[in-house]
């Protein structure tokens, strides 16, 4: 069973056999507005916590999406090129972004777990 | 004063309304320190048109303008025939004075010319993409670098010998104040760099002119490979947008970004400016196009419309992160270009080129003949460098002296450079007569 | 995530469809005639233009001719003439009528002026001729630098950016230069207002600077507090817009330049809203280092459809060593034009553009000028403040200005007044085109909830402006009913087109036409809503 963590950028990152799917939270893409890009990372690329490695753009807004913990890029979502609403649509399971082997876990630590994350995410209302 | 609608009685029962005792009070957060208790001492009162237009006359009066006399002056501008309807369109008011089309319901006008606009710029090009115009084709060049460098993660730009040297020096300024590398090629006067060797692993780009601006046509073909070979991309620019109507366009040769300087359409001499810059792409590039995109859309009818695009690499959005930080384009001589080139359309431009290249041939073969003069191109559009006996910058001047506007001596694009002082760039279009060539040749004659 | 936004359009979720169908068999409705696009047009027999045949020559092309057609689509004159005629109409303008867009400036363009620009002394003469053949231009060009430094109160002017961005990174190149002459190039840090246009943190960045913004007051203008506090020794310079984006007067301007100053950095004012000033003020005495002049906002230049803009940028005496080339002196020869030239200890200053600069928009600029002169620029400053005064004065009985007033050229807006009808800043706006006008700037600036920005600028009558405040306060009334948000979201119904589909143009962009989208060149217009 893999464990969940928010980060406050709104992004989630999901975490099996040492390695991290990120993407970014339904509240996130609920204020985005319709997602009509994404830039992925080339797969391969050695990244630090908190270095910007997506980019995710509506019609009238962009944003970065930044590495939650340091590590290599082992995969990234192809399809979401031909199909950016899967952000909207599927935030959490088919709008993924990227995977991630993370190069040390506690890094994962201080993020929020899911009562953590919709207590935070109430608190913006 | 005619601009200004409003009456004394308007701004005092405006002021009432306000709660305002004067105007004053309406600039109280104005440190009074500096507020000005009349008009600036120095500068002229309030005139009616007559007056304007007769001190302004009297200024313009001053020059010569091309139309009046015999004209060869080219090298980034051209003296081209506009068609009276492109004039009279282009100051429809709801063109002239519309702005930017950020409501696209109520500026479907300039949102459809610029979206056929675009198109004509990929079919001149043979490119897939190009957007809604630059400053000039000298910034569009800047930005053409700007973009490869973000392509390839480079930084450092190869410039043509036989680039503009006004353009070279905007690159040049901008890669000394934004932070790359540009590495120049020696002056090419005669056509035959091979920039082929500069091109490294660290090259972004390699920006060449063609026509060079010694009017040099080449096959850019085994260039382009070599860029592709080595990461880097190809920047063709294109200062006289009428050579596309017979050339070989720049993407048919392996081109990544071309860069044209639209003016010789539509727009006009006008002493340098504004002018308009074209800007096209391959399709996979898109992302990191500079400038504003128009794109096709239905509206909540379903109905065909069209809208600015793509608009989040731009700095209202990205603001630091942009991928430049313009935010106008020139969409007035946008305009003045399409419909000058809509009015061509393929059989009128393809003609318009063939007219220029011919009369430039013939212009060519005449002055050859001329004692002491050399044409120094095997090919040419309509523009080629000729070598004088003598500086060509004095001989320039002793053939205005005679009302002929001769040419542009390489010596006012590259004053430190010895070698070129001999040098003359003439350039022939379709508005220079027989005798035109014939008044050239023999004032060179007399003069040299 | 961090955002960057502009909430400033619609997503499609928001749209909601029309009931309204066109009824008409052609798609018209009476003076607002579809029109095809020019390649629907398409007889490549047919041109425009009649020209004579070439010469007969043996060609010097090297074998680059050109293969097969470029696909031009072919049109006689008339259908020219028709096609961007009809087009026009499909634009609001500011010859239609007030267009409050704020930041804009919005003003009557003077015809004088396109007559002046067309005069063939300065439209049909090339930068390249000899300088003897074109005195006149040259003068031109000093006579209007003249009154550009003599308005502002600084010393120098350079004349070539292209537009006002573009009068940025010049300015901004200058004080990198002069910070470098210094030996201090490790300022790196640029402070920028929260509030400021998205060009200035856009042109810092391009050169390098690292943007760090500083926060408003409650009353809209910089905190001064904070400026003092982030001004340390890394500081370059603050770029400053003055009135500022919220329409507000920096009432603590002099002492912003003097902590500047004080600090070792430079002051750049964003002369945007120069207008609201002109005559009455004069940057140079407020301790601005350079400012860009958008000649098509203060001076009246057309606006064009988005350019060309115009942005000479007038400089203090410590930058003006800075400026880049061409320049225009003035001697015991008269005006000359100096080409090269000009570095200063070792730094190219260089080029921004080839040639000298937006000749056709300082011909016109001039003539704008000259038409009012001193006197009547300081009453354009005056009048495009009390009316931007008295808008909001009508307006703030059902709208919720963001501050307190006098406000300058410009009224500002928030959403308060909207709060729970269901109706947002976006959908006011699109209700307002069917009322007949050009929406105000919306969303802008961004420390604004909602915001609405509203100039009306000088060249508007009373009664135009008691028209369109009527029209706004029936919109407020109406929003506020609590019964109408449906009708907002409908809107505009009226206009050539109705809300568009942003999200499907970005997804798939399509951003030329191909001979596949071709419709048939006669009959009923081709409908492309597949």
């Amino acid at each position: 069973m893999a464990t969940v963590k928010y980060t406050d950028e709104h992004e989630w990152v999901s975490v099996e056999n040492g390695v991290g799917t990120v993407g970014i939270t339904d509240y996130a893409q609920e204020q985005l507005g319709d997602v009509v890009f994404v830039e992925v990372p080339d797969v391969g690329r050695t990244v630090a916590k908190g270095e910007a490695v997506a980019v995710v753009e509506s019609v009238k807004a962009a944003s970065d999406i930044y590495a939650p913990a340091s590590g290599e890029i082992v995969e990234a979502n192809a399809a979401l090129a031909d199909a950016p609403g899967d952000v909207n649509l599927e935030p959490t399971g088919k709008g993924w972004f990227f995977k991630i082997k993370l190069a040390d876990p506690s890094e994962l630590d201080g993020l929020m777990d899911q009562a953590k994350y919709d207590a935070f995410v109430k608190s913006l209302a | 004063m005619r601009y200004l609608p409003l009456t004394d009685t308007d701004r005092r029962e405006m002021l009432a309304t306000i709660g305002a005792r004067s105007i004053d009070d309406l600039f109280r957060d104005v440190p009074p320190s500096v507020r000005l208790p009349g008009p600036i001492a120095g500068l002229s009162s309030h005139m009616g048109e007559l007056e304007v237009e007769r001190r302004l006359g009297r200024m313009a009066a001053r020059n010569i303008a091309a139309s009046d006399v015999p004209f060869f002056v080219g090298a980034g501008a051209y003296k081209h025939h506009v068609p009276a309807s492109v004039d009279h369109l282009i100051q429809r008011g709801e063109f002239l004075t519309s702005y930017t089309p950020y409501q696209p319901e109520i500026t479907q006008g300039t949102l459809q010319y610029l979206f056929e606009f675009q198109t004509q710029i990929t079919m001149l090009t043979g490119m897939e993409v190009a957007n809604a115009s630059m400053y000039d084709g000298s910034t569009g060049a800047s930005e053409a670098v700007l973009m490869a460098n973000r392509v390839t993660r480079r930084n450092k730009a190869v410039l043509s010998g036989g680039l503009h040297p006004h353009y070279r020096s905007v690159i040049e300024t901008t890669a000394h104040w934004q932070g790359f590398r540009t590495v120049g090629a020696p002056v090419d006067a005669d056509g035959i760099e091979d920039l082929s060797a500069l091109v490294d692993k660290e090259v972004s780009c390699v920006v060449v002119q063609n026509p060079s601006v010694f009017g040099h046509v080449r096959d850019l073909t085994p260039l382009a490979e070599a860029c592709h070979a080595a990461g880097a991309l190809l920047v063709v620019v294109v200062t006289e947008v009428v050579s596309l109507g017979l050339l070989t366009p720049p993407g048919d040769m392996g081109a990544d970004i071309v860069v044209c300087e639209g003016q010789s359409l539509g727009v006009g001499l006008n002493f340098g400016g504004p002018y308009v810059g074209l800007f096209a792409t391959r399709e996979k590039l898109l992302r990191q196009m500079p400038g504003r995109l128009v794109g096709e859309t239905v509206d909540a009818d379903g109905k065909r419309g069209f809208v600015l695009t793509l608009s989040t690499r731009e700095q209202h959005i990205r603001r630091e992160k942009a991928t430049s930080n313009i935010c106008t384009n020139s969409g007035l001589c946008a305009l003045a270009f399409t419909i000058h080139l809509t009015l061509l359309g393929e059989r009128g431009f393809t003609r318009l080129a063939e007219i220029n290249h011919a009369t430039a041939v013939r212009a060519a073969e005449r002055l050859a003949k001329v004692p002491g003069v050399k044409v120094l191109n095997e090919t040419f559009f309509n523009e080629f460098t000729v070598m004088l006996p003598k500086p060509a910058a004095p001989v320039i001047e002793a053939l205005a002296a005679r009302r002929i506007l001769g040419g542009v001596p390489v010596s006012r694009l590259i004053p430190d450079a010895p070698l070129s002082a001999d040098l003359l760039l003439v350039a022939v279009t379709e508005t220079v007569t027989d005798a035109d060539i014939e008044a050239l040749a023999t004032g060179l004659a007399e003069v040299l | 995530m961090v955002q960057s936004t502009d909430l400033s359009q619609g997503r499609s979720g928001t749209i909601a469809m029309s009931a309204a169908a066109v009824e008409t068999s052609t798609g018209n409705r009476g003076l607002q005639l579809e029109e095809r696009l020019i390649f629907e047009y398409a007889h490549a027999d047919r041109s425009g233009v009649d020209l004579p045949e070439p010469p007969k020559v043996k060609d010097r092309l090297g074998g680059l001719r050109r293969r097969g057609a470029i696909g031009l689509p072919g049109l006689a004159e008339p259908q020219v003439v028709q096609h961007y005629t009809r087009l026009s109409q499909k634009n609001y303008a500011i010859d239609s009528g007030l267009y409050p867009l704020g930041s804009c400036t919005m003003k009557h363009n003077p015809r004088l002026n396109e007559r002046m620009a067309r005069l063939p002394g300065f439209g049909d003469v090339h930068p390249l001729q000899p300088q003897s053949t074109v005195p006149g231009a040259i003068e031109l060009i000093g006579e209007l630098a003249g009154w550009l430094t003599t308005l502002t109160g600084m010393p120098a002017v350079a004349m070539s950016p292209a537009a006002g961005a573009h009068g940025e990174m010049c300015g901004m190149m200058a004080i990198a230069a002069a910070l470098r002459a210094r030996g201090e190039g490790h300022r790196k840090t640029v402070l920028v207002p929260e509030s400021a246009h998205g060009t200035n943190p856009a042109t810092a960045a391009a050169l390098g600077f690292t943007v760090k913004p500083i926060a408003a007051t409650a009353d809209g203008r910089v905190d001064v507090a904070a400026l003092k506090a982030a001004l340390g020794p890394d500081v370059a310079a603050i770029m400053l817009t003055n009135p500022n984006t919220c329409g507000l007067f920096e009432r603590d301007i002099r002492e912003v330049g003097d902590a500047v100053s004080a600090a070792g950095a430079y002051f750049y004012c964003d002369g945007a809203n120069y207008n609201a000033i002109v005559g009455r003020v004069r940057p140079g005495d407020l301790g601005v280092d350079c400012m860009h002049i958008n000649l098509h906002k203060t001076f009246s230049t057309p606006h064009g459809g988005g350019g060309p803009g115009s942005g000479p940028v007038v400089l203090s005496a410590r930058l003006a060593p800075y400026a880049p080339r061409p320049w225009v002196v003035h001697d015991a020869n008269g005006w000359r034009l100096i080409e090269e030239g000009g570095a200063i200890d070792g730094e190219p200053l260089g080029r921004l553009k080839a040639f000298h600069g937006q000749m056709g928009m300082f011909v016109r600029a001039l003539a704008y000028m000259l038409s009012h002169g001193a006197d009547g620029l300081r009453q354009v400053a005056e009048d495009a403040v009390l009316n931007a005064n008295y808008v909001m004065a009508r307006l703030q009985v059902a709208l919720t200005p963001a501050y307190d007033g006098p406000c300058m050229h410009e009224c500002l807006f928030d959403d308060n007044f909207l709060k729970d009808t269901g109706v947002s800043t976006l959908d006011f706006a699109k209700a307002m085109i069917d009322e007949g006008y050009h929406p105000m700037t919306m969303y802008f600036p961004l420390v604004v909830h909602g915001a609405m920005l509203i100039e009306p600028t000088e060249t508007q009558s009373k009664r135009s402006l008691d028209e369109f405040c009527d029209a706004m306060l029936h919109l407020a009334r109406k929003a506020k009913s609590g019964t109408a948000a449906d009708d907002f979201k409908a809107a505009p119904r009226f206009a050539p087109r109705r809300r568009l589909d942003e999200t499907l143009a970005a997804r798939k962009p399509v951003l030329r036409w191909r001979p596949t989208n071709r419709g048939p060149d006669d009959g009923p217009l081709k409908q492309a809503a597949e």
